[in-house]
């Protein structure tokens, strides 16, 4: 698998963790978190000014957001394209039952011990622009263990791999947009975009929608980090509302007694551009027939 | 028109390679089998290096042009044709696909392939489309390509290979960055807002 032999091929050259090989800092004067705080304050004021002046909130990440070094160079220069989405696009491919198995969705019974950490449940819906329930999709969820580290050979941050753990899950949702994983808290982990630089725990989120202009990654993040200031991938985001809807909330009425402790997000997609009929609206629930 | 704001995306980071890739992930058909072609190309960054850490998904309708909506893509059976792929590029920033040339979805359409781009750096996914280039009057009829200057619309149409392949480089930045798409004409706001007003 392509993955594999890229991993091979980086080990030797990259012993850093979240290799970050263009990242300015290899450059000679080391940056700080000061400096980079600073950045993020100076674009975070300017689109408070903006606001205030009259300019609608922003919902996406800036895709030039310079803080994060490492887009600099892989964002486009030109402004996306507006276009009507046609045919295929106004579609999205169909997974079912045949793709996931159901134990997928329970991160920590994939090997033979328990793992360490704070089990938890993460459960919530995955909702259209419309808010109707996007049924019968596919949800794939990636992130580090307890001490931060993640399983990926690039990762070299020296905190302990746990045997019991990998990090990856996956479900289908169900008729009302549910989904749920049973998984370990996710640890706080070093990177190189600058000098002591710390990504806020998160769990990576993959979903699909009803049509394949819905289609997002994203990460989920805990309440109360005290990390979400100093982060420039948090902070590529920089309207506080929009921010706020990776935020999970801890859920009590989700947490399991004597066993895992509930934490409630929901995905709310683009707006669909098809027209619906019925019977769409009410659901595709995959392969079950 | 959208009702409830959206959840933002962000970026795919580095460590996706252990979680979304999956066995013949980019094989849509098995490689060899009648009418399959490989689609192929490198993802390059604005210094015009290849990048290593890009993954990318394609979705298209079949040879005959009919949208599919099949399970299976995860696990794969060898026979059934899903419409969708997924394809991480290696080392070199080259990415690899088995598939089949997309059909016409209407008569005199031009085919295209839907592609989502996803990198570490790249803050959000990006969509764009891959065309075929054989059929210029239905390339030249595109509302989409026919939208475009000349030298922006060149960046969606795939070179068809000697073997029968198609190859198409993904430029995130620069001269000639490729064109990515926007489908949410519904006021939201343009993604690179700070810079364009």
């Amino acid at each position: 698998m392509p993955h594999e032999q890229t991993a091979q091929a980086l080990e030797s050259e990259e012993l850093v963790p979240p290799a970050e090989p263009h990242a300015a800092h290899q450059a000679k004067k080391v940056e700080t978190q000061a400096d980079l705080s600073a950045e993020i304050k100076g674009i975070g004021d300017r689109y408070a000014e903006a606001l205030k002046n009259g300019k609608g909130p922003e919902t996406m990440p800036r895709l030039d957001y310079a803080p994060y070094r490492s887009s600099i160079l892989r964002h486009p220069t030109k402004s996306l394209h507006h276009a009507d989405p046609e045919t295929i696009e106004l579609y999205s491919p169909t997974f079912g039952h045949q793709d996931v198995h159901a134990l997928e969705s329970d991160l920590t019974i994939q090997h033979n011990g328990e793992p360490q950490g704070e089990r938890i449940i993460v459960a919530g819906r995955v909702l259209d622009g419309d808010g109707r329930p996007v049924a019968g999709q596919l949800v794939e969820i990636w992130q580090a263990n307890a001490s931060g580290r993640y399983i990926h050979k690039r990762d070299q941050h020296p905190a302990p791999l746990d045997p019991n753990f990998t990090g990856v899950g996956r479900c289908i949702t169900g008729d009302d947009g549910s989904y749920s994983f049973t998984t370990i808290k996710p640890g706080a982990y070093p990177w190189k975009n600058h000098l002591n630089a710390w990504r806020p725990a998160h769990i990576h989120f993959s979903m699909f929608g009803s049509e394949f202009t819905q289609r997002i990654v994203t990460q989920m993040y805990f309440p109360g980090d005290q990390l979400f200031p100093l982060d420039p991938i948090y902070q590529s985001i920089v309207d506080q509302d929009a921010r706020d809807r990776l935020v999970a909330q801890y859920d009590h009425e989700l947490t399991s007694p004597e066993w895992a402790l509930g934490y409630k997000w929901d995905i709310i997609l683009t707006g669909s551009k098809r027209t619906w009929t019925e019977n769409e609206a009410y659901g595709d629930a995959g392969d079950e027939e | 028109m959208s009702k409830l704001a959206p959840t933002p995306g962000q970026t795919v980071g580095p460590f996706y390679g252990y979680a979304l890739p999956f066995n013949k992930d980019n094989e849509l058909l098995a490689p060899g089998s009648p009418g399959s072609i490989r689609l192929q190309g490198t993802v390059y960054d604005g210094s015009g290096t290849a990048i290593p850490d890009a993954i990318l998904e394609i979705w298209q309708p079949d040879s005959e042009g009919n949208i599919v909506q099949r399970t299976g893509s995860l696990v794969r059976d060898g026979y059934t044709f899903t419409g969708w792929g997924r394809g991480s590029v290696g080392n070199s920033g080259v990415y690899t696909f088995t598939t089949v040339n997309p059909g016409p979805t209407a008569p005199g359409a031009a085919a295209f392939i839907s592609v989502a781009v996803f990198a570490r750096g790249l803050m959000n996914r990006l969509f764009t489309r891959v065309y075929l280039p054989e059929n210029e009057e239905a390339l030249a009829n595109d509302p989409l390509l026919s939208s475009l200057d000349p030298e922006r619309r060149k960046t969606l149409i795939a070179r068809r290979d000697p073997d029968g392949g198609l190859t198409w480089d993904i430029r995130l930045q620069g001269g000639d960055e490729t064109v990515f798409l926007d489908f949410q004409q519904d006021g939201s706001l343009d993604i690179n807002t700070e810079n364009q007003a």
